[in-house]
């Protein structure tokens, strides 16, 4: 049943290149029902292949055979977890791009393709396939920035390709390098696991294909693309790209290399965890200073995507399930953030520049957009309740074990965070100035409903999964315990 | 255990109102305002009823509710009172509806003023009773973020700056503190204070956390648990707060609405102390004997130079601020005492029970004078247009005898007199520091003499000499402002002459407290 997220997505896309241009309102109604049949297919799957998290075979065809190429999508509670996110982020990204008239059927088409890719990428187990979804889910997202985007959308838009196309091409280096190491006989992620790499290999390879998808998750010094994509990237896009498309580069990471090369891992994981650190307090200081809106977000994701991979690095069980969770959890409360900075604020406020809008009292004007913004500020800075918490505690409890300095640094991160959160939050919406003399300003139009019914939507997860993070710490813990996981767990402290 | 949900309806009470309020459209003040008072009375009706199920006589938490919540990190639902517990969620339960009487003056935003104020309740009451560590860090987080935006919103002019610094500042405490206890939950797997109390005591904490140590080689083996016992430290002390971590208190006090800050210095400061006895003591009883002198020390220096800061201070909520921490230096003066000697000895037991009783007391006792005090500064602040500065009144007396009686009498209080509440506490104090604490608690004596002379400057220059001819129509208390007082004031003078009534309830809880302090 999972198999049909990526199929009803591509779906999606062919149905709404078939409407005629000027049937906007149906090419919507189209997304968003791709969209959520994307979501219900995932909430059913995930009823269905049972809450244990342990591994399901949900297809596998040969498809190459003299390469050893299948066509192998599975799914453990990783995987059941990423695409739960997806489905999600993906519903809540098209009601917050309701008001898209410009080129709305290319604008959904290429949504949904890069929705179908993703969906693929957390699905495939042969790695040749899930290389193909990668790079899927890369395509779109130069468009959907170049042609809908804002600020600076073609530097944008080619500096984020430009990464993702030399974090794939070390991938695709790293992959191949290790098919044909392994004997040329399998792509099949289980076997290729099983195979005893040499460790001269394994020490070039793994920070090749690590560091390759981890550009996409925000590593430090390899972030640069991040804040400048989320800026100049539409809503919907900056909130997958945050949401989704940041989790592909942890989960590959994650899944191929550290699976694959776990000698490469042990010798790497300082280096790498102390890389991850600079990432989570840097990000948070550099959005201390920032004076747009959206930057203050984006690099807030390079501050918690350092979460990610610090939890990672950390090789141990509460480690791994909060890297996990962390990136289920900034996948909704950053997409939240985005949604209220680009969405909420910018198309009725025209500017992002916090001087400006202080003068604006946006939070008498949108007291929704307001509301809103604290609750995910809240949350995203860690507090208790919401699922940013839960995940950090365990990324720091596992980080206590593995490096004792790196989790005071992390936080230090934490509290900058809660400082610039409140920066922006007093800026953007309760400026001193504006309070002053409101009614100075026109009256903006009011919060519609789809923004109110997704962002409804993003806070319940956000404090359901806080309040109760079980639902998904079952489906997590288990999948390090599949085989694939046998290197990996030989070298960490399970 | 009687399968009564007790303390979850008392915390969820608040929380309820907070949310129903919260939908209540703005236009609607007097609604709101009377469903603001009626959820706090709901929450005073469950604190009275807890107080009068309790049985005084058990030593172990009562009204326990366990269940599991996240089983891989040792999170559990898990609430119960003691004495501690009690009085505090009384505290709490007392100053609330009191709190939102006095608020009066906000008109702006009022059913979210409400929510926000039971908002805040909830917290203190879910801090008060969780027994468990993820579930009690989940209030005292939580409890920032109403009061963040009751000064935020409702605050002076430097309010922002005030919430800001104020959010910000706890969170360094938080989170240092959250680390330690994540360091402690690897060592230990469990997140349970009394479990994680029993460790502490027996040593077995320490042993637990030694054996960390091998990831962070440039440290001793004594020095891991140090290490963690200071994160801890610096929590409760940003919280209490015990100088030099006082720095954010007098400007949120200051610019707070004084409904909130009646709530900031009556309970939530009393987060703090509850801390360093539910948790930093049981659970590092070795550690902070080590440092003990230089923390002796630092709750001299809390008391006394409090005290001078406060005499220097023109404006009346800045005075009322410092002499709040002044107040709370005395509790941990009494915490820090009853650690200095180990040993069963009878005449050290009597001593410790002595001062951990008196520590309880003032907390109940300066919980209810300070937010009096506050709530008086309050009235005056309403009368004069905004101004608070000492000197910018005088002779007020003749004008407002009245309101100056009422106001004395918390002042009296506030200072020690004998026959109100505040006497009590700190004589016990005093009383059970002093043999086992000697020239701490001889320094400290200089507080109470600073505390004395500017709480009677303050009388003298508000109330006393020339009438300001200003003033000269300034309105005596309101029938209204007086019986928001007057319970209160009853109750200062009723635990003045009988503090028997509080002191029978927690008699149990303190002394196996001052038991547990003899290893």
């Amino acid at each position: 049943m999972l198999a049909w997220t990526v199929y009803i997505s591509f779906i999606g896309v062919l149905a709404v290149l078939c409407l005629p241009e000027r049937m906007v309102r149906a090419t919507r109604a189209v997304a968003l029902v791709a969209a959520l049949a994307g979501l219900g297919l995932a909430v059913a799957g995930i009823a269905r292949h049972g809450l244990d998290g342990s591994m399901t075979t949900i297809v596998k065809h040969v498809w190459v055979r003299g390469l050893g190429i299948d066509y192998y999508l599975g799914a453990d509670g990783i995987s059941l977890v990423l695409v739960l996110l997806t489905g999600i982020a993906a519903t809540a990204g098209i009601l917050f791009s309701w008001n898209i008239e410009h080129r709305a059927k290319e604008f959904f088409a290429f949504y949904l393709a890069l929705i179908g890719g993703v969906y693929g990428v957390f699905l495939s187990f042969d790695l040749f396939l899930l290389f193909v979804f990668y790079e899927l889910a890369i395509i779109p997202k130069y468009f959907l920035i170049a042609i809908w985007g804002s600020t600076n959308r073609e530097y944008g838009a080619m500096k984020l390709a430009l990464y993702s196309f030399i974090g794939s091409a070390m991938v695709l280096l790293g992959i191949v390098a290790a098919y044909v190491v392994a004997g040329s006989r399998t792509m099949d992620l289980f076997e290729l696991a099983k195979y005893p790499f040499p460790e001269s290999f394994q020490f070039w390879a793994f920070p090749l294909v690590f560091v390759g998808f981890a550009i996409l998750a925000g590593l430090w010094p390899f972030h640069t693309w991040a804040p400048g994509g989320h800026v100049a990237a539409p809503t919907a896009a900056s909130m997958l790209l945050a949401g989704v498309v940041m989790k592909l580069g942890a989960y590959g990471a994650l899944r191929v290399a550290m699976t694959l090369f776990p000698q490469g891992l042990a010798i790497w994981r300082d280096t790498i965890a102390l890389l991850a650190v600079v990432g989570i307090v840097y990000g948070a200081l550099v959005a201390l200073v920032q004076t747009d809106f959206k930057f203050v977000i984006g690099y807030s994701s390079v501050s918690h995507m350092g979460f990610v991979l610090l939890g990672l690095m950390t090789i141990n069980a509460v480690g791994l399930s909060g890297a996990v969770l962390q990136m289920f959890s900034h996948g909704i409360i950053a997409g939240l953030l985005f949604a209220v900075v680009g969405r909420m604020v910018y198309d009725r406020a025209h500017t992002r520049d916090l001087g400006a809008l202080e003068e604006m009292g946006l939070g008498r004007a949108l007291p929704f957009a307001a509301v809103t913004f604290a609750v995910a500020g809240f949350a995203s800075m860690g507090l208790p309740g919401f699922s940013g918490f839960v995940a950090e505690l365990q990324v720091l409890i596992g980080a206590w074990y593995a490096f004792p300095t790196f989790a005071a640094l992390a936080g230090l991160g934490i509290v900058i965070g809660a400082a610039y959160t409140l920066r922006a939050l007093q800026k953007a919406f309760y400026g001193e100035v504006a309070e002053s003399r409101s009614g100075a300003h026109p009256p903006l139009p009011p919060i519609t409903l789809p923004e109110k019914i997704g962002a409804i939507m993003l806070v319940t997860v956000a404090v359901v999964v806080g309040l109760y993070p079980k639902l998904l710490l079952d489906l997590i813990g288990p999948s390090f315990y599949s085989p694939l996981f046998d290197g990996l767990r030989a070298k960490g402290a399970f | 255990m009687n399968g009564f949900p007790l303390i979850t309806l008392l915390t969820a009470t608040p929380l309820a109102g907070a949310l129903v309020l919260a939908a209540i459209p703005e236009g609607r003040k007097q609604l709101a305002r009377g469903l603001g008072l009626a959820f706090a009375a709901a929450g005073l009706f469950w604190a009275v009823l807890l107080w009068a199920k309790f049985d005084s006589s058990a030593t172990a938490p009562q009204f326990q509710e366990r269940h599991v919540w996240i089983p891989t990190i040792g999170a559990e639902y898990f609430v119960g009172a003691d004495g501690l517990s009690l009085l505090m969620v009384l505290l709490a339960a007392v100053v609330t509806p009191i709190a939102l009487l006095a608020s009066r003056s906000i008109r702006e935003r009022v059913p979210l003023y409400q929510s926000f104020t039971l908002f805040l309740q909830a917290g203190l009451f879910g801090t008060f009773t969780a027994l468990n560590f993820f579930h009690w860090f989940i209030f005292w987080e939580l409890s920032l973020v109403p009061a963040f935006f009751l000064i935020k919103f409702w605050g002076g002019p430097n309010r922002s700056a005030a919430a800001t610094q104020f959010f910000v500042y706890t969170m360094v405490g938080s989170v240092a503190m959250l680390l330690s206890f994540l360091a402690i939950f690897w060592a230990t797997k469990s997140f349970d204070f009394l479990e994680l109390a029993e460790k502490g005591r027996s040593g077995e904490l320490a042993a637990l956390l030694n054996v960390r140590i091998d990831g962070w080689p440039d440290l001793t083996r004594r020095e891991f648990p140090l290490v963690i016992f200071a994160g801890v430290f610096l929590g409760f002390a940003v919280k209490v707060p015990l100088i030099p971590f006082h720095t954010w208190l007098p400007t949120a006090y200051s610019e707070a609405p004084t409904g909130t800050t009646m709530l900031l210095t009556g309970v939530m400061s009393k987060m703090g102390v509850y801390g360093f006895l539910r948790i930093l003591v049981p659970m590092f009883p070795e550690q902070m004997r080590i440092v003990l002198t230089p923390l002796l020390w630092l709750a001299v220096a809390t008391i006394v130079l409090s005290a001078c800061a406060a005499f220097a201070q023109k404006d009346l909520k800045r005075v009322f601020a410092y002499s709040s921490i002044n107040h709370l230096g005395y509790c941990l003066l009494g915490i820090f005492a009853c650690l200095k000697y180990t040993g069963g000895d009878a005449t050290w037991s009597l001593q410790r029970s002595a001062a951990l009783n008196g520590v309880l007391l003032q907390m109940f006792n300066h919980g209810l004078t300070a937010s009096l005090l506050f709530c008086f500064a309050g009235f005056l602040e309403e009368r004069g247009g905004g101004l608070r500065g000492i000197d910018q009144f005088g002779g007020l007396r003749k004008v407002a005898p009245i309101f100056c009686g009422l106001m004395g009498i918390s002042v009296f209080a506030s200072l020690g007199l004998p026959g109100l509440n505040g006497f009590v506490g700190e004589f016990l104090i005093f009383k059970g520091a002093f043999p086992q604490a000697t020239w701490a608690t001889a320094l400290s004596v200089i507080g109470l003499l600073v505390t004395a002379v500017f709480l009677l400057t303050v009388m003298q220059r508000v109330w006393n000499g020339p009438l300001n001819e200003r003033w000269a129509l300034l309105p005596d208390l309101t029938w209204r402002e007086r019986w928001i007082v007057l319970p209160a004031t009853a109750l200062m003078f009723l635990l003045g002459i009988y503090p028997q009534l509080v002191i029978g309830k927690i008699n149990a809880t303190v002394m196996l407290m001052a038991d547990q302090l003899k290893f």
